[in-house]
């Protein structure tokens, strides 16, 4: 069976005024259906950039790109886009402050022509933990972990194959974390998600993936799955390292 | 258990569509009179709108077109509350109708320039590159030119009357607004709210109207009533030059221009259409101001 993701080869070069950035240099992976991908790498490893040009958010060069075995073309059309979508990190900003959560939820069901709108607007909110008297809130009624819940339920509404979480934990305060990659965790169950998750937090990404991507400097140093990591069976320094740095700061005996 | 309509619209819980938006609606009103300007435009521009509607009922049967010409420039007496213009015709009268004037040239330039203005700011904002660099272009020759003397050559070139002023100011006053709905868009269509609309695949004209322009409004709106004073100005203006209204309509500016020649003797007749359009002028910059505070996110508590 073909993977549901298969990158080769990836470029991503911003160029402003003259200066380019060549931030993803030849990233290469790949991701069977119902597995889930993780990212790590500290900031300004390209990571998002991955993920953006995986979802056709941003140009990208590659030898090739395909999702679910059909290459992702530049213009990507409706059906395309129903494939995959996407949660983004700020939780207040990727809502529209305008748009009540039942609007939110109502314009990719009208985008692409479903019926049974209200009932699906209801299933959704109930799959994210979301009770009914939130539906006619505004964002700033909801707090940061509601806000989210909200930005899955809009990801998850038009059933797609593929979802691709950009940092979804980091804005939130700690309590509200685990909640939040324990929905994650329960919805990719439920639904047989192919998911690609990229994190900061080498303990978000062992806790929902099984196979994990290390990035450094916009290429991709390891790839391990979750079992070797928490074994320690890792081949490269850098990958030590952040196994190090997520244990947090230890105390050096005196 | 009973519950009052304050509380069924201040509800932290709506559960219908239509309760949230009345609920946004009912606060945003309680913010306005919370706001003394604001609240004295908003009571002057209702007043103005009151009186365009009941002119013949507040005009008690004199008609504004009624000439006299041996009461000609009569002074302010109990038959005529405010004077006589120089062909007798009363100017209480004419000033109530002259609301109904000043109110159609607003509402019409509002309906012709706000969606212009939007329309192309938007586009050029959202779509940028030689889009951008065209209609932003075509913005900055109309900007060029003092508003006043090209809606003057426009009125000139168009003939006058109340429809052709309208023209030419709208065509003098879309270009601030195309600049405002684009500085706008430009921020917005960055937010990741946008970007996920593009991911779900939503057509370009379905994210300009249905996303950004209604971000866009706040600020148009705004602008607009703060525009408002200068739109009866140039109205005015056009009138005073013979451009605008034709006799014997009551326009304000045409009467201040009729009043001009005897403005020693007679001060009444030019100086009663002088303030209604410095009030209501006023009145429209004072809710400007006001809906501004209203609207800014800044200042929420």
């Amino acid at each position: 069976m073909a993977p549901m993701i298969d990158i080769e080869d990836l470029h991503v070069t911003f160029s402003n005024g003259g200066r380019s950035v060549h931030a993803v240099q030849g990233v290469s992976f790949s991701v069977e259906e119902g597995e889930s991908f993780g990212i790590v790498g500290e900031s300004g490893s390209g990571k998002s950039t991955v993920l953006k040009a995986v979802s056709g958010l941003i140009p990208s060069e590659s030898r090739s790109l395909t999702v679910n075995g059909r290459p992702a073309a530049e213009r990507r059309s409706k059906a395309d886009r129903r494939l995959m979508q996407f949660v983004f990190q700020d939780p207040y900003a990727s809502l529209h402050p305008r748009q009540t959560v039942d609007e939110a939820l109502r314009e990719p069901l009208s985008i692409h022509g479903l019926d049974r709108k209200d009932e699906r607007i209801e299933q959704a909110l109930a799959e994210v933990g979301l009770l009914p008297e939130h539906r006619f809130r505004y964002p700033h009624q909801l707090s940061g972990g509601q806000r989210q819940r909200v930005a899955i339920a809009r990801a998850l509404i038009l059933r797609p194959p593929v979802l691709l979480l950009d940092e979804p934990t980091s804005a939130l305060d700690v309590s509200v974390q685990a909640e939040i990659l324990n929905l994650i965790s329960r919805l990719r169950q439920a639904n047989k998600l192919t998911i690609i998750l990229v994190s900061h937090d080498l303990g978000v990404v062992a806790h929902l993936c099984n196979r994990i991507a290390i990035m450094q400097f916009g290429k991709i140093v390891e790839v391990v799955n979750t079992a070797d990591l928490s074994a320690g069976r890792v081949t490269q320094d850098y990958t030590r390292r952040l196994i190090e740095a997520s244990r947090g700061f230890v105390r050096e005996p005196s | 258990m009973t519950v009052t309509l304050t509380q069924w619209l201040m509800d932290d819980r709506p559960t219908s569509r239509r309760q949230a938006v009345l609920g946004n609606l009912y606060r945003g009103t309680r913010a306005i009179i919370a706001n003394p300007a604001a609240l004295t435009g908003l009571v002057i521009i209702a007043v103005l709108i009151l009186v365009a509607i009941f002119a013949p009922l507040l005009a008690h049967g004199i008609s504004p077109f009624d000439q006299d010409l041996s009461k000609r420039l009569a002074p302010p007496s109990p038959e005529h509350w405010l004077g006589s213009d120089e062909l007798g015709r009363d100017i209480y009268a004419r000033t109530l109708y002259g609301a109904r004037v000043t109110l159609t040239i607003v509402f019409l330039v509002s309906i012709i320039v706000a969606p212009i203005g939007l329309a192309v700011g938007t586009l050029a904002g959202y779509l940028g590159g030689w889009v951008d660099r065209i209609l932003m272009r075509i913005t900055d020759v109309f900007l060029a030119f003092p508003r006043l003397v090209l809606a003057l050559a426009f009125a000139a070139a168009l003939g006058p009357g109340i429809e052709n002023a309208v023209i030419a100011i709208s065509l003098t006053a879309w270009p601030p607004y195309a600049r405002i709905a684009r500085a706008e868009t430009i921020t917005i269509a960055k937010s990741d709210f946008i970007q996920v609309v593009v991911l779900q695949g939503a057509s370009t004209l379905r994210i300009l109207f249905r996303h950004i322009v209604p971000l866009c409004m706040s600020s148009v709106i705004v602008r607009l009533t703060l525009d408002m004073a200068g739109i009866i100005l140039t109205a005015a203006g056009l009138g005073f030059l013979g451009l605008g209204a034709q006799p014997p309509t009551p326009e304000w500016g045409a009467m201040v221009s009729a009043g001009r020649e005897v403005i020693l003797d007679q001060w009444w007749v030019a100086t009663i259409p002088g303030i209604a359009i410095f009030v209501v002028s006023l009145g429209f910059n004072l809710l400007g101001d006001g809906l501004r505070d209203v609207f800014d996110p800044k200042a929420e508590r």
